[in-house]
């Protein structure tokens, strides 16, 4: 049975090591398939004026290619070339809510994300991703410090 | 609705005395006054005559059996599809593979944000100063059957919109008035729309634009004192333009995290005042079911509570009037009447919920001076509206009403005035550039031009008092519901068909909720 492991990346450096580990457990576990996934921090309940509304399909559009062209394919590429079975998703919304949905959706086994890499009041406020992914998830959840 | 008319401006400045640069600029603004009076005069009594032999303005009646007529003929459908709205907000029905795109939610705060305003404020305080509490009563069934209204034009914004290769879109009523009678073999809609067009660029830039940089320059210079109102003007003319051609994005989140928290604030404060006074709600509630069918004394009698409460009403929500088509048009969704169900919930929010709690604080706070013995409010000198303490009406009765509760509510109340007035410029400064790229074309030249002469009629606005051209953009705005209302006369079997075939499949279980 083929595992799949979720790699959750949020654009930063550290997103790295999370590719890091999940190709060394991949190789451990053998038959392996690697999705990396991008959430694009997103409420379907935030305030916008009518001009945004207009131009929003337009503007989600170019996130979504933004993110698939600097950070998605730049990991699965480099997941291919160190020999793995890759491929990457880009979604919009809440970012632990998101990462699980997709997890569920396609069947995935683990999720790998980085610490978070929010911090001062926001993360205190809202709390951090990461630690909201941990409290929610329906899987195993690995977080790579 | 946030524009007020020339009642509420004159109860603003009740008291007022004239500032000495006023009256030094007072022969240009009366030549420019009598000019354009001369032109647009004709136009401004037609659209608000009243009906023979009363004081009810004909378009009110308009508007008012437009949304009976849908209601019936859509058999109460904001009664049926009610809850199934709620749903639609919070997002039960929303594809999760469409995250990211313009939700129901959205569209629905966007429309609201150019609807909430002045006229829940200032414009319930004026209805129930004249037409006393029973006023609450027409306003409340006014919003109800409104509901209707919006209904069919949000979902023939969504069915007949523009989807440009690019991915942005353009809707409103000059679109299903084209497409949809077009497709009907109907001859007429394409002058129709660009009827409606013309309309809605001079409501845009008066009412949607300049009465609201007059209204917070009055509401400013109330509380720093008297000073030239053309720094007002390019104060906000500047911040506009910075929003709508700069395109800082900065200026226009913090206007929308702050506008809405303004409209919950003062439901917030609402509801506080009406709880510390529970005893006081049956009575009020008392008021306004005696009120709607006797008057209590006011001007008028029950059909003078009934016109100010229809008038307002209208005023208020804008159903029927168009607006919010265009507001509406850019969610994202695979059924168009889904948005109508959506913005069904706006009359309700604006006129039931907001504009009632206005009106119940106003009863309650015991502004409106009332004989306990005879049982009747007493009129104040000329007969013409209630007697209040103090004699202020308009915002200023409301701002009191508030205060006699809330000591510094008043200053949060002026606070929120001007930035309801920022966001209907904002709100408005949409409206009419669809509809000016609808008559000269989409481009940025374009654009720019029709951005640039919204800016400069912001200045003009806050600087100079002239009325004729306050009454020529409400009118605009009501003649807008004309043309509106008169093809949605023509094109509502088309949103009946698509009602059918809605709720067939959602009785099917075709339609279904989303796992989210």
């Amino acid at each position: 049975m083929t595992t799949k492991l979720v790699i959750g990346l949020d654009g930063a450096g550290s997103g790295d090591r999370a590719l890091s580990f999940a190709t060394d457990l991949a190789k451990r576990i053998g038959d392996c398939e690697l999705l990396v996934a991008y959430v694009i921090e997103w409420s379907p309940y935030s305030f916008q004026t009518a001009e945004e509304n207009a131009q929003r399909h337009k503007r989600r559009e170019e996130e979504i290619s933004t993110a698939m062209e600097r950070v998605v394919t730049p990991a699965v590429d480099a997941l291919k070339k160190a020999g793995m079975n890759a491929t990457g998703i880009v979604r919009h919304g809440d970012v632990a809510h998101t990462l699980n949905s997709i997890c569920e959706k396609e069947g995935g086994h683990q999720i790998i994300v980085c610490r978070s890499s929010e911090g001062g009041l926001t993360q205190r406020i809202f709390g951090s991703s990461t630690a909201n992914l941990v409290m929610s998830a329906s899987v195993p959840v690995t977080v790579i410090g | 609705m946030k524009i007020i008319n020339k009642a509420l401006l004159a109860a603003a400045a009740t008291g007022t005395a004239l500032p000495a640069y006023a009256q030094e600029a007072m022969t240009l603004d009366e030549k420019v006054n009598s000019i354009f009076a001369q032109f647009t005069g004709p136009f401004v009594s037609l659209i608000f005559a009243p009906l023979p032999g009363t004081s009810f303005p004909w378009i009110v009646l308009w508007l008012v059996v437009a949304a009976s007529v849908f209601t019936f003929y859509f058999a109460f459908v904001q009664l049926r599809f009610f809850g199934h709205a709620v749903s639609l907000v919070k997002g039960d029905y929303s594809d999760p593979e469409d995250a990211g795109e313009v939700s129901h939610f959205q569209a629905l705060a966007t429309a609201l944000s150019g609807t909430v305003g002045l006229g829940n404020i200032a414009g319930v305080a004026v209805a129930v100063g004249i037409g006393g509490p029973g006023a609450t009563f027409w306003m409340i069934l006014a919003g109800l059957l409104g509901m209707a209204s919006k209904f069919t034009e949000c979902t023939l914004g969504v069915k007949y919109r523009n989807e440009y290769p690019d991915g942005t879109v353009s809707g409103g009523p000059m679109y299903y008035i084209s497409k949809g009678f077009k497709e009907r073999g109907l001859p007429g809609g394409g002058a129709l729309a660009i009827l409606f067009s013309v309309f809605c660029i001079l409501g845009a830039l008066g009412g949607g634009n300049m009465f609201q940089a007059n209204q917070a320059h009055a509401q400013i210079s109330g509380i720093l004192g008297d000073y030239p109102g053309w720094i007002t003007g390019l104060v906000f003319a500047g911040v506009v333009f910075a929003v709508i051609v700069g395109g800082i994005k900065s200026i226009a989140n913090v206007t929308e995290k702050v506008v809405p928290f303004m409209g919950i604030l003062y439901v917030g404060a609402a509801l506080v005042i009406l709880l510390v006074n529970y005893d006081k709600v049956g009575w009020a509630f008392g008021q306004i079911f005696a009120g709607a069918f006797t008057g209590l004394g006011v001007a008028g009698g029950f059909v003078g509570a009934l016109i100010q409460g229809f008038k307002r009403a209208a005023f208020s929500n804008e159903a029927g009037v168009g607006s919010a088509a265009i507001a509406h048009s850019a969610v994202r969704t695979k059924e168009p009447i889904t948005e109508g169900f959506v913005s069904l919930l706006e009359p309700l929010i604006d006129t039931v919920v907001i504009c009632t709690m206005t009106a119940l604080v106003i009863t309650i706070s015991g502004q409106l001076i009332f004989d306990a013995e005879a049982g009747v409010y007493i009129l104040n000198e000329a007969g013409t509206a209630i007697a209040t303490e103090g004699g202020v009406g308009g915002v200023a009765l409301t701002s009191a009403a508030f205060g006699s509760s809330i000591s510094w509510f008043p200053y949060v109340l002026a606070v929120a005035v001007v930035l309801f007035a920022f966001s209907t410029m904002i709100s408005w400064s949409y409206y009419g550039l669809k509809s000016w790229t609808y008559l000269f074309g989409e481009g940025k030249t374009s654009e720019l031009t029709f951005k640039i002469i919204f800016c400069i009629f912001i200045v003009i606005g806050a600087a100079a008092s002239l009325g004729p051209v306050i009454d020529f953009s409400d009118a605009a705005i009501f003649a807008m519901a004309v043309v509106n209302i008169t093809a949605l006369y023509f094109l509502m079997s088309i949103v009946r068909e698509e009602l059918r075939s809605y709720s067939e499949r959602l009785q099917s279980g075709e339609i279904k909720k989303f796992a989210h």
